[in-house]
Parts: structure tokens; sequence; C-alpha cells
């Protein structure tokens, strides 16, 4: 059995840039990324591993695809490298980010799974780290009228079924379904497998398909629910009093003393 | 009663049977929305037999209470709970449905609003009327900004964070609640086949009035035994950041911030955290916030109330030491 298998992954800035590299055009309604690199959305790199343990598992071959505005060539190869056969980029000035919303995002990556073809298995992030809506996997099944699991912690494939793990609040549930079907993976499931070098260049030579905004056929904008009005910082700032004294064990007698003058305690 | 153009929430039910708070804390946030827009305000509810949350829900300030009934309703099932609330949606729609940015919330309401073409803003920490329009506001990029939205369609979804709403107090003028049947698919396509539950259960990391939570920096997981000691003193709950959990030091289950949980307690105290901005989203909302870090830069302290800075292994053990002392007088 050779699966087919499509793993969507979005291109972020990374999440763990400090505060300050987010910078926010509240005119334009933007969020403007300074001297922080893109990354695959870490959910999405969740999703990857997914599937390439079960092409490891029962064999399977990978598609990732991803949609933009710009992709970064470097960052797509690595993802690639790691264990994808082929790549389908979707790319073009109306697919940006800060425009699209759920809603139009998840008809564009319909119509390029429909290009890609027969698929038994879609793989999506659960959330991706700039609009952490978490809507666009079950847009997507939704308009691909197959079925869907969230928050998957493992995912394995037999008899034509996938068998998920999927993470609750306090532990998880095994969800089962017939294929094709669309899951979102969890951070719980692990990390994405770093290739090696020989396999980054190796990668370049995988079959990949670029498509631009005139070849799906859809207006994005035309399918927006939803439109920002505004974009700002959040203000979370408080005045801290420091606690001080001659050694820290002073001081953590000190914070409870401090504590209860306040009422905190 | 007209319920088509209400505010609708869409209300849970905690294990006894009871409504979640989040439920009656939505209904307070609603009966600002439905005031400002002058609609009606209800409530839905599912279950094999809700009746007693639905009464809860009736006396928080919904006007109309539907319990949707059903024995294959009783465990959350994406597509029968979708099915179940499909039909009265098309058949009332209301203006706004709000619901919790619960487990339940964050599967069932995008399915909702795909089925049904509408907007959905997820996550809101915030909802208001302006200009005869409901705006939402939402943290985007980790937190490192707060986005408002607004749905362009005519109905709009929401799923809302708890203790955005504040619940309002139960009043003796009760709305009203009626029973319905529902028709459910058969068969479905997704299956439940099992169920594990983590022991670790302590008092509820969203309840907790106080809410100790270690970091990184707490090195392992002997650090978390001496954080549980402090919280059970102060009768709350230990937390973490994402590190410790993805290195098992404390279970997913205590995972606090935007992929974690998110909890407002009275007091929150962070040990060993830097002060990401994933981990900010899920307890900035804290009463007081107190910090134990080593690094004096470290951005937990600007958003902190309290602070001591130093290595938490000298200072964790006086202050839970002196906090003994004090309690015991
Ligand atoms: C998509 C995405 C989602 C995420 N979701 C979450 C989430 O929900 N929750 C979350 O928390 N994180 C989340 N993260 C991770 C987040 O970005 C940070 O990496 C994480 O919060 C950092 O955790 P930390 O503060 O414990 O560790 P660090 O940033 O490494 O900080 C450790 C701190 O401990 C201090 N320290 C070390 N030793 C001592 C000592 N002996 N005494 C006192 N202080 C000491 C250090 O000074 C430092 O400030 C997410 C990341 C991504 C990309």
């Amino acid at each position: 059995m050779s699966l087919n298998i499509i793993v969507c992954a979005k291109q972020v800035p990374d999440p763990e840039g400090p505060p300050s590299s987010f910078e926010i055009d509240g005119v334009e309604r933007r969020v403007i990324p300074r001297g922080i690199p893109p990354v695959i959305n870490p959910f999405d790199e969740n999703a990857l591993e997914a599937a390439i343990r079960i092409k490891e598992s029962v064999g399977a071959f990978i598609t990732l695809l991803s949609l933009g505005r710009s992709l970064s060539r470097a960052v797509i190869l690595k993802a690639v490298a790691a264990g994808a056969d082929a790549s389908l980029l979707v790319e073009g000035d109306p697919f940006d980010p800060a425009v699209l919303d759920a809603s139009s995002t998840a008809s564009l990556l319909a119509a390029a799974v429909q290009r890609i073809g027969a698929y038994d298995l879609i793989l999506c992030g659960r959330q991706a780290a700039d609009t952490n809506a978490g809507l666009v996997g079950l847009g997507l099944a939704g308009i691909l009228e197959i079925p869907a699991i969230t928050l998957a912690q493992k995912v394995e494939v037999g008899d034509g079924r996938v068998r998920v793990e999927r993470v609750l609040p306090d532990g998880f549930e095994v969800v089962e379904a017939p294929m094709p079907v669309l899951v979102t993976v969890s951070g719980e499931l692990g990390d994405l497998r770093y290739p090696s070098l020989q396999a980054i260049k190796a990668a370049k030579a995988l079959p990949q398909t670029v498509l631009g905004p005139d070849d799906l056929g859809i207006d994005p904008l035309s399918l927006r629910r939803l439109e920002t009005v505004a974009l700002e910082a959040p203000v979370r700032e408080r005045k801290c009093r420091l606690v001080e004294a001659d050694t820290p064990e002073e001081a953590g007698r000190k914070l409870v003393s401090v504590l209860r003058e306040d009422k905190v305690i | 009663m007209e319920r088509s153009g209400n505010i609708l929430v869409l209300a849970e039910m905690v294990e006894n049977g009871k409504a979640a708070s989040i439920s009656i804390e939505l209904l307070g946030l609603g009966r600002t929305l439905a005031d400002c827009l002058g609609t009606g305000l209800s409530a839905v509810i599912m279950g094999d037999e809700a009746s007693e949350a639905g009464g809860e829900l009736a006396r928080h300030g919904a006007e109309e209470v539907l319990c949707l009934h059903h024995p294959r309703l009783k465990a959350y099932h994406p597509e029968l709970y979708q099915q179940a609330m499909l039909g009265m949606l098309r058949s009332s729609p209301p203006r706004v449905l709000l619901a919790g940015h619960t487990a339940l919330g964050q599967d069932l309401l995008p399915r909702l609003a795909f089925s049904l073409s509408c907007g959905l803003v997820t996550d809101c920490v915030g909802a208001r009327v302006e200009g005869g329009e409901v705006l939402f506001t939402r943290p985007v990029y980790g937190g490192n900004a707060l986005a408002t939205q607004r749905v362009t369609t005519a109905m709009a979804m929401a799923t809302v964070r708890a203790r955005v709403g504040e619940a309002p107090p139960p009043s003796e003028k009760a709305g009203e609640v009626r029973t319905l049947g529902v028709d459910l698919p058969d068969p479905v396509r997704l299956e439940v086949t099992g169920r594990e539950t983590l022991e670790y259960r302590e008092c509820p990391l969203e309840e907790a009035p106080v809410v100790v939570s270690g970091g990184r920096g707490m090195g392992g997981e002997e650090g978390f035994s001496q954080l549980r000691e402090l919280a059970s003193l102060l009768g709350g709950a230990v937390g973490a950041s994402r590190p410790p959990v993805d290195a098992g030091w404390a279970p997913t289950t205590c995972q606090v911030g935007i992929t974690g949980k998110v909890v407002a307690p009275d007091l929150y105290i962070a040990v060993a955290i830097s002060g990401s901005t994933q981990h900010l989203s899920g307890m900035s909302e804290a009463g007081k916030i107190v910090a134990i870090n080593k690094d004096p830069d470290a951005y937990i302290f600007k958003v902190s109330d309290y602070g001591v800075v130093g290595d938490w292994k000298q200072v964790l053990p006086s202050f839970t030491a002196a906090l003994r002392e004090m309690l015991k007088e």
C-alpha cells in the first residue's frame, strides 16, 4: 500500500522571536516582522513529522503544500528534505496572509488539493503561529466534504482507516475514520526531524510545482468573511515591585510579608 | 419567543450535570451585546439530559434555553453535535453565536461556521458593539498583537476565552426552558473507540484561585514537587510553561499559554519563566503576578506586580517556609 498524503504548511515569522521584532503597523493593520526569519509554522512541522512516520511504517508519497505571498525556497527545501516527495507552492501577491482569512485560505487550499489529485490523508497543524485561529484545517475538510479529526498526538493508518489519538484537556481519546480524512496535528506529536545536508541537496531534484494567482481561478477577496478593523500592541505591562534583600533566602521571606501587607495572600 | 436574530450562547455541561462556568460567563457577555443591539439572549445546550444545566442558564439571564436531548449526545462527538446544532441554526439563525474557547468550542464552531458559510472569530478576549456592529478582539502572532475583527456575514460566530464575560448573578425571574428531541445522522464517519484520562487531577487549573507555575529554569521534575508543595499550601494548582511539559517534568494538562490553558487566577506565581508572549497570553489576566527569576532583565518582570531576582533554589524554600509559618498563625 502506498498512501498519498498532503501536508499543508504555512510560512510564518519565527514565533519564538522577541516581542520587539513584531512591529505593528496600525494603519495598514499588519504585523511587520523585523529581523526574524520565516519558518514553517511549528504545528505544520508536527504535521509533516506525522506524515513521515506514516511513510516509514506503511509507505506514502508526501506532497508538501504551501500557500503564501512569497515563499522562501530555503525554508521549503529544508522541510521537503525532512521526508516529503514533492511540493506544490501557491504563490503571489493576492495570497498575502495579512489579507486572507480562514475562509479564503481554505478555499484556495481546497482548489490546490484538487490539482494534486487523489489523496488519502491531509495533515495540517492545529493552528498557525501567526493567526492562532485554528480554522483552516476544519474549513478545508468542510469544503472537500471529508471527515476531520483535530488535535492529533499520534496518527496511524491501516485498512483504509486512520486512527488518531486526540488530545483532550485531561488526557486523550482515540478517534477513527475512513480515508480520505483530514487530521490536524498538535505539538504533542513531536518535533520534525532535521534533514541531513545530503538530503537537502537531494531534495532540490524533487518535483516542485508552482501555481500563481491565475491558476486557481479563485478571487480570495470575494470569499473573505472576516475583516480586521484595528491592530494594536497588547497592553500588559505592570509596575513591578522588586523585593530586595541581602540574601535570596531573606528575599523569599520578605516576599511573603510584602504580599501579606498588600493583602495578596 | 423569536429566536432568530438573537445572541445565542452555546452552553456546555460539566461532569456533574451543571452548566460550565464559562457558559454562565458568556451569558453575561451575551447580555451586554444583546442590550446594545436591542436583541434577545438565548442559550442552547446539548446532552443526553441537560435540563438541570438548562434551568441554571435560564436563571442566569437566558430568556430562552433550548435543551437538545439525545442519548448519543451524552459525550461530545463532532458530527453528531454538528448535526444537532445545524438544524436549529438553520431554522432560526441567531445574529451571533457565542461559545467558550474550550475543547468543544474549538472543534465544533469551525465546523458549524464552514457548514453555514459564516464568519468565526476564535479565541476572543473581548467583544463589544460599535456602530451597531459586534467587534471581536483576539491575540495574534502569539500574543504580540491584538486584532479587532468584524464578521462580514449576516451570522457571526465567536469562541471566547474564560473570564472575558462576567457571570450574571442568579435571578428569581427565570427564562423559559424547552426540551427538544433531535434527529441525528446514522451512520457517522468518525468513531470514538477509546479514551484515556490522566490521573494527575488536582484542582482544575482554569478554576484555581492561585496558580504556581514553573518554567524551563526549574531544571527537572524535582523542582516541580517543590512547586506542588507551595501550590497546595495556597490551595492552588501547578502550571507550567511549555518546555517543562515537552521535557516531561510536568503533565501536558499543566501547560499555560496560547496552546495550553488560559488561566486568570487571583494570584499567579511564575518561577523560572522568562515571559514569552505565548506564555503571557495564557496568564496575563491574573489578578496579581509574582515572578521569581535569576535574570533581572527577564521580560516576566515587566508584566509582574512583584518580583524577586534570584535563583529559585534559594528563594523558593524560604518563601514556602515563611508562608507556612504565616498560615499557622
Ligand atoms: C506555536 C507556539 C506555541 C507555543 N505555546 C506556548 C504555550 O502555550 N505556553 C508556553 O509557555 N510556551 C509556549 N510556546 C513556547 C514559548 O515561545 C517559549 O519558548 C516558552 O514559553 C519559554 O518557556 P520558559 O519561560 O519556561 O523558558 P525560557 O524562555 O528558557 O526561560 C527560562 C527562564 O528561567 C530562568 N531561570 C533559569 N534558571 C533559573 C534559576 N535557577 N532560578 C531562577 N530563574 C531561573 C531564566 O533566567 C529564564 O528567564 C509556544 C511556542 C510556539 C512556537
